[in-house]
């Protein structure tokens, strides 16, 4: 017997064009074209359309397409208009923010005023998105989970780059724009205020990165396991004896001693996914706000462990004692 | 079909343990430096320590000959910085400079044939003189960073005219007009080890006076001032030292606590000796003669070619692998006795200048006690 099962399905849903429930008075915010995709078939659904992207999916997708190409442009000026250059270069390439001399004043475009305007295109366009999140959730009839978590990546990304550089006096404090550069800062943050591993929020956020991870592999190990029961019609199965759902869960019983119901799994997994940004968002908040160095912080606080001394005589700052 | 599986399992798992393992044959011989599980050790690649060995060899010492006997300042003018050898090792250490610093030109290098040895007529011949002063400087007066081993012209030199690996200020990249440049952000830079960290981490530091110090050594905030952008430059100078000695972050530091003393090798405070040394050649011996360097050892921005770790270094983690080349050739061990220095570039203490303009903000540039 074929079964129907996503990535490499030997069986294709051909159905005709479905527009998808009514919405009513806001129905015009609904692209009218329906194509269906044999190989997108193969993957998820094989109907492409209609699309609702509505007045705030038109805006966002304005505001971030104006942010993507000035960063473009600006990297594209940084060597001098040279298209070989500007491919070779792209992963070195940046538009940076200010130079701290400015502070939090407005900088000349040339000199960070570009990464500000950039920054409020790009935020324009995040919100817009968000906002948009909760419009189609609501005419769809649906409760705002979605919302809430791509708000939680939105308020990372807003302390990342506004609100903690805000309370630090500096938008040099912010992460540039570009590839290798990003992540350049990402090191040089982390040696600045003494080694982030020490960041018990950081230590929370990786705990809740990891474990998304791991949440996702079981469920979805899970979920591909019972498939062959149904455990894709989830929803039929869960008060039924002998379902998918419950040979799903008697697996981790088994395995465990605990499972998590049908519906608290997708509770958990949203909470962990959730809380990493949130407590990412928390710790990179405090530091340099309210910590200056995490190393030395843990250590005031016994998370370090003390290692026996490297050499005989103790390595001492050559600069205590007036050494110039 | 089920052959068919376990065959194709079997031979994505001989080619996934082919991939993983085959990165760098053979495996790194490791070496611990520190206390055990802090991964403080130095890593070696087999296969590349033998050209490591060949490339720093030092060459075959000329016969020694006697201090007694007349001075060469007494038999020969306009002698400066070596009045005080005896003539016989006066001759033997230009015999050796020539066989490391002009082993094709020979002598015609510094001295113009026909004219008294006395003429200061090529720049070469000047410039010589304030290297011998600079060499013997750093041997006499920075023990703390050169050691026993000491240094040579050789130790820089390795029979080229100008040492392989030096510096000048760096320009940013040909850009756009108007467009602004932060000095980082370029691929395929050396002085940036490869990477878009900033491209001159050499001027703030091994120039002017920046304090390469990121951390602040309170647990909250108590006024220490660095921005991340210093921090980058910092990171891009200790790529320098790390790819300048062969060595990786642990060498010196335990890298849970970058900024710790206490948790650092002494080969951190030698660095650290190694950079204010650096900074008084650059400014003291080689900014001076700019005034006479001929445009093609200058750099883009018109200043000399200056030293870094990587002049000495080359690769090795002590120069030339620690050889002692210093005991072949003791007179370049110490300044000449007072007297005979002249040149005002040695007279006074060497103050690393002043330089209005930086790159850095101020609160690293600054005074910053710690």
């Amino acid at each position: 017997m074929r079964e129907y099962q996503n990535i490499f399905t030997q069986v294709q849903v051909a159905a005709p064009d479905y527009p998808g429930v009514p919405i009513g008075d806001e129905e015009y915010n609904r692209t009218s074209g329906i194509i269906h995709n044999h190989w997108l078939g193969k993957l998820g659904d094989a109907q492409i359309g209609p699309i609702y992207l509505g007045t705030l999916g038109v805006f966002a997708l304005i505001a971030g397409a104006l942010a993507f190409f000035i960063i473009g442009m600006n990297m594209f000026a940084s060597v001098n208009w040279d298209p070989v250059q500007f491919v070779r270069q792209l992963f070195w390439l940046a538009l940076e923010p200010p130079p701290p001399e400015y502070g939090l004043t407005i900088p000349p475009l040339n000199d960070g005023g570009w990464w500000l305007i950039v920054g409020a295109l790009l935020t324009l366009s995040i919100m817009l998105w968000w906002a948009r999140t909760f419009r189609i959730s609501r005419n769809l009839g649906m409760s705002n989970y979605l919302a809430w978590a791509f708000g939680a990546a939105i308020l990372l990304y807003l302390v990342l780059g506004f609100i903690r550089p805000i309370l630090m006096g500096s938008w040099a404090e912010a992460v540039p724009f570009g590839v290798f550069p990003h992540l350049d800062w990402t090191a040089a943050f982390s040696l600045r205020y003494g080694n982030l591993f020490y960041n018990p929020f950081h230590m929370l956020s990786i705990a809740f990165l990891y474990g998304s991870a791991v949440l996702f592999a079981m469920h979805g190990a899970t979920i591909l396991a019972t498939s062959r029961y149904g455990a894709d019609r989830e929803i039929d199965q869960i008060t039924d004896r002998g379902t998918a759902a419950e040979r799903g869960a008697l697996f981790w019983r088994w395995c465990m001693g605990f499972n998590a119901s049908m519906e608290s799994i997708h509770r958990w997994g949203w909470w962990f996914a959730v809380l990493t940004v949130l407590t990412g968002a928390i710790g990179i908040l405090l530091t340099g706000t309210v910590v200056e160095n995490w190393y030395l912080w843990g250590m005031k606080h016994g998370i370090v462990p003390a290692y026996p001394p490297i050499e005989a005589t103790p390595v001492i700052d050559p600069m205590i004692g007036g050494a110039q | 079909m089920k052959a068919f599986t376990m065959k194709r399992f079997a031979s994505v798992l001989v080619l996934g343990t082919a991939l993983m393992t085959g990165c760098e044959a053979p495996p790194p011989e490791s070496v611990q430096r520190g206390y055990r599980g802090t991964g403080m050790e130095a890593l070696y690649n087999p296969d590349t320590l033998q050209e490591l060995v060949n490339a720093n060899q030092v060459p075959a010492a000329i016969p020694a000959v006697s201090s007694e006997g007349p001075k060469a300042g007494d038999i020969y003018q306009n002698v400066e910085v070596l009045g005080h050898l005896s003539v016989g090792e006066f001759t033997r250490l230009m015999a050796a400079i020539t066989q490391w610093v002009s082993p094709d030109q020979g002598c015609n290098y510094c001295h113009v044939a026909g004219e008294g040895f006395e003429a200061d007529t090529l720049y070469t011949k000047k410039v010589a003189r304030v290297m011998i002063a600079m060499t013997q400087n750093a041997n006499e007066n920075w023990g703390a960073h050169v050691g026993g081993a000491g240094v040579t012209c050789y130790t820089c030199h390795r029979g080229n005219n100008v040492p392989e690996q030096v510096w000048t200020i760096g320009v940013p990249p040909r850009r756009a007009e108007n467009m602004g440049h932060m000095m980082q952000n370029v691929a395929h830079q050396e002085s940036s080890v490869y990477t878009s960290l900033p491209i001159d981490p050499f001027t703030p530091y091994l120039l002017e006076d920046g304090v390469a110090r990121a951390q602040g050594d309170t647990a909250l905030p108590q006024g220490h001032e660095a921005s991340i952008q210093s921090t980058e430059h910092i990171y891009s100078l200790m790529m320098h030292y790390s790819d300048a000695l062969g060595v990786n972050c642990t060498h010196c530091h335990n890298s849970r606590a970058f900024g710790s003393w206490e948790e650092s090798n002494s080969e951190r405070v030698q660095a650290w000796h190694g950079q204010q040394m650096v900074k008084e050649m650059n400014n003291a011996y080689i900014n001076p003669t700019n005034d006479w360097l001929p445009a093609h050892r200058q750099g883009p921005l018109g200043d000399a070619q200056k030293v870094n770790c990587a002049t000495c270094h080359q690769g090795a983690y002590q120069p030339l692998l620690g050889a002692n080349m210093l005991a072949d050739y003791p007179n370049l061990g110490a300044l000449a006795p007072e007297p005979e220095a002249a040149p005002a570039a040695m007279e006074e203490t060497p103050a690393p200048m002043e330089m209005e303009t930086s790159s850095l903000d101020q609160g690293v540039m600054g005074g910053e006690a710690n």
